[in-house]
């Protein structure tokens, strides 16, 4: 706990940043829909430990209960997606996202 | 004897148009439809008679409403304006209403026969049984609210029957052309009520006559009232310059010419002006124009008819004409004359349409003079019925048309004789000249399709629906004997027996009923205090003018029917080459004066091109509008189109970015 005392909430902060940073860029730079699925699930994670952040350090309960429910639609969502990959591939025989821009205006 | 049992007068009708339009629904309850409207009109008429003993005179100047109105319910309270479902009963209304009622179920009785086997049988006797309501609400409204409602009734109730036929073209136009000229007139009545009940705040016809018959100096509006009745009764009645829907109104079946456009519905202007005559007395220069503009319509009709080759056009322009005499016996304040031309009229023009649906029923929807010729030996009974309205509508001495005709030339001649004004003399000299035209044009038609050699030939209508016909004709042989024979026939004892009834009253009715009905006319609204203090000191080359007009006109009228006899009759050749002589007149008359064709010019065209101007500029402006306010967005979305890649990263920059801005502009925001 006294290690744990010597962060300040900049230090978590920075922590979701990168955390969100990362998976956005790896979002919007990869094709591969696994990896992308991946990186959707990193920014997931900078936004929870933003939200348990400032939970702690303003002694809200709030946030670390809206944490839990986004873990769990994350787990429910993280299903869906999946299948989804897993059909997606079926049609094409290929993960690459690029493939599939038939909606094209 | 109360009144109360009147309430049902107009109401059996109404039940049983209801009930007719049940019979639609099956084929085999159609027959029915014709007993249930004749019992009902019949009873009607039997409550008239019944409910007679009870019927107090009415003098406008003392009213008593209490004797006179029967109220059914409230239909309209508002604030002090107050409308009832009520019937007022005088003298006036009895008389119209046994001629309604009466013509009513003869000429049911005979359209049974005369129906049987069209496809809408059923919708047709509905119509009447509605007409019927409607025009029983007209007569014996307590309100002008009421006699509004009576009044677009039977409008309407002559649109539907005019179009029965729906699917002739000219039947539908007819029917439309009937429907929008009487718009106008009754555009006319409306504004007056309006007037009414902004002058004299109330619509109770009483009341109105009663304020009417006490205003000692009228303004303006109680000026401009009368002319906008006025209006109202020429559009019904079809006086110039509303006439010439009339004519047009012939494509609906016989029985429908017979009853709506000749013997009831088109003489309910003529009861109008009677009915509320003190309003009318209101400017002085109202009734002179009623009388003028009859006047002039008799004669112009009774010139029209001369040329026409329709037997039902010829009988048509007749009906103007004759309701011309109305007119003109109202406006000289001679409602006794108007009434009584009213109540023979009834009996000869149904008469008349009625053998000339005989005839054309004969002869498979034939009705041009030129084609028919010689019929008195196939329709020997028709021939002599058909003479019979034609003698009273000629007015041959002792007939009905005769007594009506004269008493109302007679007054005409007394007004004109005893007020030194040349205007009546002279109505009364065009009155004459008409009388002379009728008793002509009337046995040019009679001898032309009795007379002569036997020649004719068949129409193309083969009783408009044969298969029908033969279908439901083993059904029916055993109540309604038609042999289908194509060839000319005598109309079976259903068809002749109403008829005959007609024809005694178009005989004897002027001789028998001049007295009675003279009482009741007096003895009411329409009797005019002016009239008859009059009658005493006018003398025509020292003859009591009613009786020289007696000798003048049976002698005009048995000089018409000779003139007739010798071109129609003995020599046919003459009447040829005088024709031909005068070859521009008889044109100018066969295409009725070209009336139609200056409306269609003068008033029909410049609408329709205004009618056309305003769908172009709706087109254009105002569905241009719309069609831009759709437009729009899809430029938008076609401009924003290339955006849409596709491609899966390019949609999340352009998520990530957006969001970046918001961001931005919200740290800029807040950080200034």
């Amino acid at each position: 706990m006294t290690q744990l005392d010597s962060y300040t909430l900049a230090h978590f902060l920075l922590t979701s940043f990168a955390l969100f940073t990362l998976g956005m860029i790896g979002f919007l730079i990869r094709r591969n829909l696994i990896i992308m699925f991946l990186c959707t699930e990193l920014m997931f994670q900078g936004v929870v430990i933003a939200l348990v952040a400032f939970s702690r350090f303003h002694h809200n309960v709030t946030g670390q209960t809206f944490v839990i429910f986004v873990l769990t639609v994350a787990a429910a969502e993280a299903a869906l997606a999946l299948a989804l990959v897993v059909l997606l591939f079926r049609r094409k025989a290929t993960l690459d996202a690029s493939a599939w821009s038939s909606l094209k205006g | 004897m109360t009144l109360q049992p009147a309430i049902l007068i107009p109401w059996l009708p109404a039940l049983s148009a209801g009930l007719c339009g049940l019979c639609c629904v099956r084929k085999s309850w159609r027959r029915l439809a014709a007993p249930l409207t004749i019992g009902a009109i019949f009873a009607s008429f039997l409550l008239a008679v019944l409910v007679s003993p009870a019927v107090k005179p009415f003098d406008p100047a003392e009213p008593d409403l209490a004797p006179h109105v029967v109220t059914l319910f409230s239909w309209i309270h508002v604030g002090d304006f107050r409308v009832d479902m009520a019937y007022f009963l005088d003298p006036l209304t009895l008389l119209m209403l046994m001629v309604v009622c009466g013509v009513g179920t003869l000429v049911a009785v005979y359209a049974a026969g005369y129906m049987a086997g069209d496809r809408g049988y059923a919708r047709f006797f509905a119509g009447v049984s509605l007409f019927i309501f409607a025009m029983t609400t007209l007569v014996m409204a307590d309100n002008l609210v009421l006699l509004y409602l009576g009044w677009e009734g039977v409008g309407l109730c002559s649109y539907l029957l005019i179009g029965f036929y729906y699917q002739k073209p000219s039947a539908v136009a007819a029917a439309k052309k009937a429907f929008i000229v009487n718009r106008i007139g009754d555009l006319g009545f409306a504004l007056g009520i309006f007037l009414i009940y902004s002058t004299f705040h109330t619509v109770s016809l009483a009341e109105v006559l009663s304020l009417a018959h006490h205003v000692e100096e009228p303004t303006t509006a109680h000026l401009w009232i009368p002319f906008l009745l006025m209006l109202g009764a020429f559009g019904k009645s079809a006086q110039i310059p509303l006439y010439v829907w009339l004519p047009d109104a012939m494509e609906g079946p016989t029985p429908v010419s017979a009853l709506i456009h000749a013997a009831t519905m088109v003489t309910a202007g003529v009861y109008m002006i009677a009915r509320l005559l003190p309003v009318f007395e209101l400017s002085p220069y109202a009734l002179p124009t009623v009388a003028i503009v009859g006047a002039v319509t008799a004669l112009f009709a009774a010139t029209i008819a001369l040329c026409q080759y329709d037997l039902k056009r010829i009988y048509a322009y007749s009906t103007i004409s004759q309701l011309g005499y109305m007119f003109l016996g109202v406006g000289v304040l001679s409602t006794v004359g108007g009434m009584f031309h009213l109540f023979t009229h009834a009996f000869f023009k149904a008469l008349l349409f009625l053998t000339a649906g005989s005839v054309m029923h004969a002869l498979a929807g034939q009705l041009d003079l030129r084609k028919i010729s010689g019929l008195r030996t196939r329709m020997p009974i028709t021939c002599l019925l058909m003479l019979f309205g034609c003698l009273a509508l000629a007015g041959f001495p002792f007939t009905a048309g005769f007594f009506s005709k004269d008493l109302i030339l007679a007054d005409v001649l007394v007004r004109g004789l005893s007020l030194h004004q040349p205007l009546y003399t002279t109505l009364a000299v065009v009155g004459l000249v008409t009388a002379f035209l009728t008793a002509f044009y009337t046995f040019r038609l009679w001898f032309r399709v009795f007379l002569g050699p036997t020649r004719y030939e068949l129409g193309d209508e083969h009783h408009a629906a044969d298969g029908a016909h033969a279908a439901g004709h083993a059904a029916d042989a055993h109540d309604i004997k038609i042999e289908h024979v194509h060839d000319a026939h005598e109309m079976p004892w259903l068809m002749n027996a109403p008829l005959v009834v007609l024809a005694v009253g178009a005989l004897f009715a002027g001789l028998f009923c001049k007295s009675w009905l003279a009482g009741l006319v007096t003895q009411s609204s329409a009797a005019a205090a002016a009239a008859h203090s009059l009658h005493a000191h006018a003398t025509l080359c020292g003859y009591d003018p009613h009786l020289a007009m007696e000798f003048i006109s049976s002698a005009v009228a048995v000089l018409g029917i000779a003139a007739a006899a010798y071109f129609h009759w003995l020599n046919r050749p003459a009447a040829d080459s005088v024709a031909a002589r005068y070859r521009g007149l008889v044109s100018l008359l066969n295409h009725k004066y070209y009336v139609d064709e200056i409306y269609d010019a003068l008033i029909v065209r410049p609408l329709r091109a205004l009618g056309g101007l305003c769908f172009v500029l709706d087109r254009l402006i105002v569905e241009g509008l719309v069609a831009l306010v759709g437009f729009l967005p899809r430029l938008l979305g076609l401009g924003l189109q290339p955006t849409q890649q596709g491609a899966l990263q390019g949609y999340g920059l352009g998520m990530a970015a957006g969001i970046a801005i918001l961001a931005l502009l919200i740290a800029l925001a807040l950080g200034t």
